[in-house]
Formats: structure tokens, sequence, C-alpha cells
């Protein structure tokens, strides 16, 4: 018997010896299966966080946690006097990565950075229909191929790429997973050897990790790429356990199966935070959920009336009531977490009372009105029937009376944007790029009207400065423009504002240097587990 | 037994036509252009349609498409997934071992326990033993799966900690696949631990997937066995003073085994049925996630062709099952 136990003693000595020798694995419980390997041919953040933030880099990066940007592999870059001209200047000695399927020779230069963005742009680029069905989406819903009048290399190091007009955003468009820098070098063996769709099943890169093998629909293995730019990372493998529900998730997190988690059920938060090996993040996501009158129809016209529904709304119980308490009530139309945020803005208070009288001062008297709701469920508005309604009581309260009406959502989005829509609409919108503009021109804006608008609002004070701070590259410049526009949009109060969601991330405590990024994305450079 | 077959195989082959004109009619009803829906292009110059339309055959008659199309699935051509660009044959060929595996496992266990449990449920008929057996049997069969699976997760694999939450292998291993069967190629790997990992990963799936062929076996073997026991020989056997076990373990089961039979070939329907959802919440790589997951990518053409290859492999169990059937039992021969 003592025999046994001095054996049991022995190899699990050795076993803990092996455990020590073992490579520090970090495993994220992902939440689906990437669409492929090339972020420039989809829209989707679960690709991204597989492709776009492992393997790849871009000209300018976002600064971790922020929506601000900052040099990438672009190391300085300098914009012409008339706002046309961006010259680049590329990082030297930057290396891409040597992986079982290709050896690179050359480090980073201007043809990579070219050949990124042409196979985007350029229809007779051999790259861009290399994926049957593929399609540019994010090139094109950024406007790129009508803004970009050319790219071209000064020298190795140095890359021009000149705009058909001035468009400040262009630089935060250029940190966007679709802007992913890959190398000329690989994709040229490639189209060599006839393998061009491999491209977008074994991707390549500068950026943190190198990819090693991908299950379909299992698993995402990646190594740290020992030569990234950035420095070796402090995690040696990088695995995505992809398991699409999110209570299994949970289980597996909790088992200590993965280290990090997306995307939790607002139901088993409560427990993350109860647990002592667990701890949970969270932030004002990038989104806001809004109730958009039609400025055009009376009464709907007069600010005083929208004033006195906007006070009328009990925003609060709206958040409790749909999301458990897991969002904010919002203020402004763009979140607290993007740059140029307008602090000083203060709400509009639930005073039922006082909106009562508002409404009798504005001579408004047996208003019914229609209010539309979302049939499905979007992160900054998770359930609109229930929203409506709450709304449709609170309206109620000052003599308001409220006929929920909804359609299907291709419908509901197609309808909503007449120009003579009868009755307010609930709608959010999540951002693509951290810029204000994708928010405030986007939905806001003249030019928007019949379309993203709406609230078919055209105030010319309003738009006069989200017009200015597009064509400015100032950001201090920017960042007072956009807060002067955010007062006149409260001041008109074309919206009520309705909410932010909290984007939640749970992880295991021995999880350090994770920083939960505003764009909804994940990425695990700088990450660390300590035992 | 060679009437037998072509009887047999009468009845499938209209059968197997009539789940191809499904499947061909499937992209071709959807709403949407069917073009658009099969190339997975969603901006189309009309000039590409065309060609695209024209690489499809779509411009032929629609009798041609079907017989094109009947044509190309005779010859292992399912079409070509939208997402990955792989023919679907071979990523049901690469998926499908893992699904084997676990409705192997699930229907051993399934067998092991209920054979047993409504053998004992019919000799002890109407005792407390028997009820309780036919009480779990029922709660068994109407358990929803997905219900059931989640709780021995939280309790077995969260509370408990005894078995891993999901997957086939904890991801420390990593070997090449070769036979696809990771109970095999664990031992193969020569991995120190990788097969007890495979073993413990597959313990709460087996168990969820198990649970329903479980309690209808359970039953099934009950009523058998009760009229077998009734039978005159059985009564005959008892009477010559045969020891109990005699009587049930060689007389009665081996007749009443015959229906059992049919009823775990049916099963296999069922599992596979069962292994969509299965799959899905252990994140078990198999053809039943597969499914799911292709139609949460609207990757139709992998729809599509899965559903028919899926059908032809019920099809051909259940022939497999009714040989078996007519082997052991040579009176439904006529």
């Amino acid at each position: 018997m003592k025999k046994l136990t001095t054996l049991f003693a022995a190899t699990a000595l050795a076993t803990l010896m092996a455990g020590t020798a073992w490579s520090k694995t970090f495993v994220f419980c992902s939440e689906g299966s990437p669409e492929g390997f090339d972020p420039g041919l989809y829209t989707a953040g679960t690709t991204f966080d597989a492709a776009a933030h492992t393997v790849y880099s871009r000209l300018l990066e976002f600064k971790k946690g922020t929506t601000e940007t900052e040099p990438g592999l672009a190391e300085s870059w300098t914009i012409s006097d008339d706002g046309l001209e961006y010259t680049f200047k590329l990082r030297p000695g930057v290396k891409f990565q040597t992986t079982e399927f290709f050896t690179p020779t050359r480090e980073l230069n201007a043809d990579d950075v070219i050949f990124s963005l042409e196979r985007q742009w350029k229809s007779d680029n051999a790259w861009h229909g290399y994926v049957t069905g593929g399609s540019w989406e994010y090139f094109a819903g950024m406007g790129l191929p009508d803004l970009l009048e050319s790219i071209e290399k000064v020298d190795d190091m140095t890359v021009k790429i000149k705009l058909k007009r001035k468009e400040a955003p262009f630089l935060a468009n250029l940190a966007m997973p679709f802007a992913s820098i890959m190398s000329k070098e690989y994709a040229d063996k490639l189209q060599a050897e006839g393998k061009m769709n491999q491209l977008n099943q074994m991707p390549l890169g500068t950026g943190p990790f190198s990819f090693v093998g991908y299950q379909q629909d299992a698993v995402i293995r990646y190594k740290a790429h020992p030569d990234y730019w950035g420095g070796k990372q402090k995690i040696d493998d990088l695995v995505f356990a992809i398991t699409t529900d999110a209570a299994v998730r949970f289980q597996k997190l909790q088992a200590g199966e993965c280290h990090l988690m997306p995307y939790p059920n607002a139901a088993d938060v409560g427990a993350m935070k109860a647990d002592p090996n667990l701890k949970v993040m969270e932030q004002a996501g990038l989104n806001v959920a809004y109730l958009a009158y039609n400025t055009t129809q009376p009464p709907f016209d007069k600010v005083e009336v929208r004033k006195a529904l906007n006070k009328a709304i009990n925003k609060q119980a709206i958040v409790d009531a749909v999301f458990q308490g897991q969002a904010q009530p919002a203020t402004n139309p763009i979140p607290p977490t993007m740059w140029s945020y307008n602090e000083q803005i203060e709400d509009d208070t639930y005073e039922p009372e006082v909106a009562k009288k508002l409404l009798e001062d504005a001579g408004v008297k047996d208003l019914s009105m229609k209010v539309w709701a979302m049939p499905v469920a979007r992160p900054y508005m998770l359930n609109a029937r229930r929203a409506a309604e709450l709304m449709q009581a609170d309206f109620a309260k000052i003599g308001v009376k409220v006929e929920i009406v909804s359609y299907e959502w291709a419908e509901y989005l197609e309808k909503s944007k007449a120009k003579d829509r009868d009755g307010a609409v609930i709608l959010g919108w999540t951002g693509d790029n951290g810029d204000p503009d994708n928010f405030l021109d986007t939905l806001l804006g003249c030019d928007a009207v019949g379309g993203n608008n709406r609230a078919q609002w055209c105030n010319k004070e309003f738009d006069d400065l989200v017009t200015k701070a597009k064509e400015t590259s100032d950001v201090a410049e920017r960042t007072k423009l956009y807060g002067e526009a955010q007062a006149v949009f409260k001041r008109e109060a074309p919206w009520a504002t309705l909410d932010h969601s909290l984007s939640i991330v749970p992880m295991r405590k021995n999880v350090e240097g994770f920083v939960q990024s505003p764009l909804g994305d994940f990425a695990f450079d700088g990450v660390d587990i300590v035992e | 037994m060679f009437r037998f077959l072509l009887g047999r195989l009468a009845v499938l082959i209209p059968t197997f036509i009539g789940v191809s004109i499904i499947a061909f009619s499937f992209i071709r009803l959807l709403p949407g252009d069917p073009v658009a829906l099969l190339s997975g292009e969603r901006v189309m110059s009309p000039e590409r349609h065309a060609e695209i339309s024209h690489q499809l055959g779509f411009d032929r008659p629609i009798v041609m498409q079907y017989l094109d199309y009947l044509w190309g699935v005779l010859r292992g051509d399912f079409g070509v997934s939208i997402v990955t660009k792989k023919p679907v044959i071979d990523q049901f060929l690469e998926l499908f071992p893992a699904t084997v595996e676990l409705s192997l496992c699930a229907i051993i266990f399934a067998v092991v326990l209920g054979i047993p449990a409504g053998v004992i449920a019919a000799i002890k008929r109407g005792s407390i033993l028997d009820q309780l057996i036919m009480g779990t049997a029922l709660v068994g069969f109407s358990m929803p799966i997905f219900w059931w699976g989640l709780l021995l997760i939280i309790v077995v694999s969260g509370m408990l900690q005894w078995t891993p939450v999901s997957g086939r292998i904890s991801l420390m291993f990593f070997f090449p696949s070769v036979t696809g069967f990771m109970l095999v190629d664990s031992l193969l790997s020569g991995q120190e631990g990788a097969f007890q990992s495979a073993f413990s990963h597959l313990v709460l799936p087996t168990i969820v997937l198990g649970t329903i062929p479980l309690a209808v076996i359970a039953r099934q073997t009950r009523s058998a066995m009760l009229e077998v026991l009734s039978e005159d020989y059985v009564r005959t056997a008892r009477a010559k003073g045969l020891p109990t076990f005699r009587v049930v373990g060689i007389h009665a089961l081996r007749n009443a085994l015959i229906p059992v039979v049919t009823t775990i070939g049916l099963q296999i329907g069922v599992m596979l049925a069962g292994a969509i959802l299965t799959e899905s919440i252990f994140s078990w790589p198999g053809i039943g996630k597969w499914m799911v997951d292709s139609v949460f990518r609207r990757d139709y053409a992998v729809i599509q062709g899965g559903l028919l290859i899926i059908a032809a492999v019920i099809m051909l169990v259940n022939l497999a099952v009714d040989l078996l059937y007519g082997l052991i039992n040579p009176r439904i021969r006529h």
C-alpha cells in the first residue's frame, strides 16, 4: 500500500512538473465560427476577433480601450493643407509571421499596403473577386470607393493616399478590421500556385499571433508571433474554443476550461459576479437606442411637444425592465465611451406633471400617436415591444394615447425611412469605426433624411457643425464642434435618447491585462495569466 | 432472401427520389433569388447574374436541371459549401465519424441499460420496481434534450466537476485525426492522458443522446417480454422445473429481442435528430452541429446537400436493420 502511495506521489509530482514546463495557453470561449479569415470580406465581429485582431495589424490602431487612433504599422503621417493627401511613413523592420505554410523573405513595405487596399477597391485587381460570392462590404459601406482618388508608392516605406474630398473620419476607417495589412509576397505565391482561396483560409500577417490551424466549428489555434513589432506576447498559445451556447460558455468558464468569454446571458451575470474565481468587466457599449419623432409632421414639428414627451418617459424604468439593469439611460446620441462625448449636457428629467403642462402650453390636446416597436432584439434594445408598452403607460399619464405598431424587420427598416411616416420609431445604432461622425452625421445629418435619419430632422445649425467637424483633421477642434452639435441636438430634441446597453465581459480571476474595447471586439495582445 | 432484398429496394429507390426532389426544390422554393442563394453573392451585375445562372444551369428546363442534379448526386456531387468552398460530401465525411462515435456510444449505453431494465420490469411486473423503471422511462422519454443537456452540464460538470463541459477532448491535446474516432485517435496519438480526456468528454453527450432510446428500448423490451412470458412454451419450460434464469434468459429473451431489434434500428433516425441538439449543446463537431451552424451561416448548399446525405444514411441504416431482422426472423420475409 505504501509503495502505491509513493508511486502516486511520484506520478503527481511528474505531472505537476510537466505542467510547469507546459507553455502558457489562453483559451477564449468564442461565440461562433468565423466566416473566413480575410477581414475585408466580412462584417461580423466574430470574424474580426478571429482574424483581424489576432493575425493582422493595420496602419493605424485603436488605442486600447478607447475609440481614439494611434500609430500602428504607419509610424507617422502627414496631411496636406487642403486635407486631401495623406502621406504615411511605415514602421521599419516589421516582420511577417513565419508559419508552416509560408516563410516570408522580406519585411513590411509599401507594396503590402497598396495590395491590401487596392484589392478591395479596384475591380480589375486579380484579387478583387478571389472568393466567389465575396464582396468588400465594409470598404464599400464606408464609402471608400467614391472617396479614394489614388494610392501611390512614394518609396518602399512611404505610401501616399489621395482623396477626392475632405474626410476626417478616414483615419479611423484605416484602423478598422477591413483595412488589415496582408503580405503581398504571400499573396503572390498563392496566386502563382493557383491557390488564391488559401488567403481566406490560412491567414498570415504582422499581428501579435500567428495562425496555426482551424478545425471547422470547433477550435482555432494561434501561436504568439515571436517577432511581433509590438513585442512578443506573454502567452505562448491562444486558443478559440468555439462554444455557441452562452450557458455552456459560462459553465466552461466556471470549470476553468476557458479564461474569458463574450456575450453572457443576462440572467447569468449575477452568478458570475458572485463567483470568487471570476471577475466581470462592464462598460457602456458603443451603441444607442432612441425614439425618433417625425419632426416634419405636426405636432412633432414643435420642439415644445418633443421636449414634453421626452420628459414624460421614465428611462430608468425601461432600462430596468428590458435590460435587468444591464444598460444605462442615454443622454446624448453618442455613447459615453466615445471621444467628444459632451459631459456637460443634462438629460431631460422624468417629470410627468411638468410634461403635461408643457404640452398644454404648446396648445396640444387629446394627442394620439403611433409608436413603432422593432420586431427583433438588438444589442441596444433587447425588447422594443416591452419598451413601447412602458412608454405607452408613461404617455397615458400626460394624456397622450399611444398605438403600438410593428412590421417585419426588413419592412420596418424600409418603411420607417419614409419622410411622411406616421409615428415615432424605436430604433438604434451600433458604431462601426469609433468616430462621432458615424453617429451624428450618419443618423442626424441633413443628407440622411429619408434614409438613416429617422427623425427626418434637418437642422442647419447642427448640420453645419457636423459637416465642419468632418472636414477638420484637428481632433481638439473636432471635439469642440461635436460637443456643440450635441448641445443643439439636446435643445431641439429630435429623438428621445433611450439607452446605451452595457457590454459585459466575464473572465477568470487570474486573467490580467485584458482591456475591454468600446468597439465591442476581443483582442488578446497584452493579456497574461498569472498563477 | 433475395426477393426480400429486391422488395426493400423497390421501396427505397422511390423514397430516395422523393427526398431528392424535396432537396432539389428547397433552394427554388425559398424566398429570394436562387442564383444569389446558391452562389452566395449579394451584389451582382446583370451580366454576372446571367453568367452564374448559366454555370449553375438555371437557364435549362427545370426537368433537365433536376436530372443534372440527380446525376451529380449519384456520382457523389452534393454541391459546394457557399462559405468554405469545400465539397459538401468532403465536409460530411470529415464530420460524420464524430457523430457515429457519439451515436454508437449512445446506442450501446441505451441497449446495455435498457434491455436489462425492461427484462427486470417484466419479471417483476406490477411491483414497485416495475413502476419505478417504467416511471423513469416515461420521464426519460419526455425529457427535452436541450434542457436535459444543460441540466447535466450545470450539475455534473459545473457543480460536481466530474466531467468536462463540452468539446471532444481537452484543447491541451493536439494531434492529427487518423480514423476520425476520438477514442481511437487519442490512443494512437500516444499522448498520456489523451484517452481519458476523450472518454470523459464523451460521458455527458452519450447520456443525453442515449436517454430517449434507453427509455424506448426499456419499454419495448418489457412489453415484448411480457408477451413472450405468457406463451405456452415458456409455461411448459417453467412447468418442467427449469430455473428462472434459463427460462427468461434463454427461452424468452431470445424471442422477445426480435421486435426490440427493429426498435433499435428505428432509433437511429431519432438519434440523428437528437444529435442536432446534443452536438450543439456540447460543441461536439459532428454533422448535427454542422447543420445547425450552416443554418445560422445561411449556407444553403450545405443545408440542401447535408439533408439529402443524412436522409440517404438513415435509409441505408433502415435497410440494414430490415435485412438483419429478416435474418433473425425468417417469417417476415414472406
